[in-house]
């Protein structure tokens, strides 16, 4: 469903997420040239990050993960400072010194970025007590995937974050494979005795919701649900987004097995190739959305193309900032070990 | 100035800072330990009651927590009483707020302190006696300070307290009851990096930090009965750490002895030693000594732990070792 907003808004999350689509598609072309370190893409996921995080406000935080360009990008990261990280440049959003791994941006609301697993739990929920002991109206989200759940660290916070009611919201993109992939030793997948994930939410006593991780308007709904708890004071509240694993993110580096996303998959059936024909019909958040969109009238094939075009012209002119941008001065490896 | 014990000028020095900064929290309570002294901190947590938070028992997750309020508004000080119990915040101490500032990319700041008390107190055994420093300084990204007086904890904690870094607080309960001189300033702050002589000598010159210092001085008594002048030098903080007055003591006295609780192997007595053969091996006349604490868990048995640890009698020892040999 799509959410209850006006077009302008409508569209402007769809254009989000054709950033995110094409900025990842970008680089796992761009990671055939250059080295950019083990890399993980949000591709799939975009009906879970852009609706979610477009019910933050300035000032609120995220700490997110290894996977984390579509959030970042989902909250208006400049996607040429983030390929310019990702290729280790002087003009990167760390200035070189993070990676794909760390991106951070602290004007957009990232302070930091772990990318040890579970590392974010902690940090998420003490920026929430910060809030709540300073009395600022703000909120902390911590995005995470499954495999967060079985560090420690999560126990220890959600327990901090329910017994002190802070205003934090986790997260969990649940993307974890189905037996099949996880014996085809395909990238790790969540190795979990409890479930539903929710339960360890629950045990807490925080409040939990399951959403379809495609669907944009259930995760709008729900975000927009837990926020508003976290500003009046109800504390913390648990969300397990479920999504289906992006075909090209199942190996151990990210491969376009699907192709660069066409768009007219939305609209014309025909057009959906045999390979990963689920994939494009049913189960990639981004199409499903285009596909509301358009049943609602809030936008015809040809706006989407033209949107598309745009969008796919930012991210050129990413790629090349950032392919052209100087490497960083070595000296400047010695530096920013303190304030 | 005024005449305090230890653990006083550790509670002043914290009831300064949450007098003078509404961002300033106390995570953890037992910055005292388990001594006697821990009433005076009970008082302050009483005059402060929405700013000390008695966490669960969950160092990984609240160290965490702390860290995550630095970058979001507070300047927390966090407390794990026994250094032992920082290993299970480690993955936060060492891999979240020592990397931050760095991988940032020099714009995100980690405001905060680490407090906790290091060494063997007694009866620790191996769970409860741990001196982490050195694995501590082998982390770009924290600064450590290890005060040994009543004046030095209190300008060093105002200088922790101002600074944008994680700062690891070293500290040992054995220095709660000494007692010594402290400023009538409760401002007035030791800067980062500047070593203080803690004794002058032109003998040997005897490195020595946090509750280390005592027994050094306490050597250098007995060897100036015997006309040895040992020169104590106190770093007062590891992380940065002010090289050239253990260099210029060296410079003077040729002989060199290190005093750490760490144990052997990569301990901070190998660092400073590292660092003046480096630097000075000329003006070396004699191989260094390093007294520490032996390379195995700290054991139970009282006259087992005092033979693993390094005593004032084996700081003499060492002392009339290293200025018996070689010529001078």
């Amino acid at each position: 469903m799509i959410p209850d907003l006006p077009a302008d808004r409508l569209t402007d999350y769809l254009r989000r997420m054709l950033v995110i689509r094409r900025f990842e598609e970008g680089l796992i072309e761009l990671a055939g040239e250059y080295a950019v370190g083990h890399f993980h893409v949000y591709i799939g996921q975009e009906a879970t990050g852009v609706p979610a995080l477009a019910q933050l406000e300035p000032g609120d935080v995220g700490f997110t993960t290894h996977r984390n360009h579509g959030h970042l990008l989902a909250r208006g990261t400049d996607p040429a400072a983030m390929f310019a990280e990702i290729l280790g440049k002087e003009t990167g959003t760390n200035r070189g010194k993070g990676g794909t791994l760390h991106i951070a941006s602290l004007e957009n609301g990232f302070p930091t970025t772990s990318a040890a697993t579970g590392g974010c739990t902690p940090l998420a929920t003490g920026a929430a007590f910060a809030f709540s002991r300073l009395g600022r109206d703000r909120v902390s989200v911590c995005l995470f995937g499954d495999g967060a759940l079985e560090e420690g660290t999560f126990h220890e916070s959600i327990n901090i974050a329910a017994l002190e009611s802070l205003p934090v919201i986790y997260l969990c993109e649940n993307n974890s494979l189905e037996a099949l992939g996880q014996k085809a030793n395909e990238y790790p997948s969540s190795t979990m005795a409890a479930a539903p994930l929710t339960d360890l939410a629950a045990a807490f006593k925080v409040p939990t919701i399951t959403v379809d991780g495609t669907d944009t308007g259930a995760v709008h709904d729900a975000m927009a649900t837990a926020v508003g708890r976290a500003r009046g004071g109800g504390g913390p509240t648990f969300i397990e987004a479920l999504t289906v694993r992006w075909p090209g993110s199942r190996p151990i580096w990210p491969q376009l097995l699907t192709g660069p996303t066409d768009l007219s998959y939305a609209w014309d059936p025909s057009a959906i190739p045999a390979d990963y024909a689920v994939w494009h019909a049913e189960q990639d958040g981004l199409l499903r959305y285009v596909r509301e969109l358009l049943s609602a009238g809030v936008l015809t094939p040809d706006e989407a193309l033209a949107m598309d075009e745009q969008v796919k012209d930012r991210i050129e002119r990413g790629v090349r900032f950032a392919l052209d941008s100087p490497y960083p001065p070595v000296a400047s490896a010695l530096e920013s070990v303190y304030a | 100035m005024r005449e305090m014990l230890y653990a006083e000028a550790l509670v002043e020095s914290l009831r300064h800072q949450m007098a003078t900064d509404e961002r300033v929290h106390l995570m953890g309570l037992y910055f005292l330990g388990l001594t006697k002294h821990r009433a005076i901190m009970a008082r302050l947590h009483a005059d402060y009651p929405g700013r000390v938070y008695h966490p669960p028992i969950a160092e990984v997750g609240y160290v965490g927590v702390a860290i995550g309020a630095a970058l979001a508004g507070l300047r927390p000080i966090v407390d794990m009483a026994t250094a032992s119990f920082m290993f299970q915040a480690f993955p936060q101490i060492v891999n979240e707020a020592a990397n931050i500032h760095y991988m940032s990319g020099g714009a995100t700041k980690v405001p905060m302190v680490f407090h906790f008390n290091h060494g063997i107190r007694g009866g620790g055994a191996a769970q409860h006696s741990h001196s982490p420093q050195a694995m501590l300084w082998n982390t770009p990204g924290l600064e450590i300070m290890a005060p040994s007086t009543p004046r030095d904890v209190m300008g060093l904690v105002n200088t922790a307290a101002a600074s944008d870094n994680p700062t690891a607080w070293v500290d040992h309960v054995r220095l709660f009851d000494t007692s010594g001189p402290v400023p009538d300033d409760k401002d007035f702050s030791i800067p980062f990096g500047v070593a203080d002589v803690k004794r002058q000598g032109g003998d040997v010159t005897v490195f020595a930090s946090s509750w280390m210092v005592v027994r050094a001085l306490e050597a250098a008594e007995t060897l100036s009965a015997e006309g040895i002048q040992a020169e104590v030098i106190d770093p007062r903080t590891l992380s940065p750490l002010d090289e050239e007055t253990i260099l210029e003591s060296v410079a003077k006295t040729g002989r060199l002895v290190v005093v750490d609780e760490c144990h052997r192997r990569c301990g901070v007595a190998a660092e400073i030693t590292a660092v003046v053969t480096e630097r000075a091996f000329g003006d070396l006349v004699a191989a260094p000594i390093r007294v520490t604490t032996a390379d195995v868990p700290i054991p139970f048995s009282p006259p087992l732990e005092q033979h693993v640890e390094p005593t004032t009698d084996k700081i003499v020892a060492a002392v009339r070792a290293v200025t018996d040999s070689a010529a001078g």
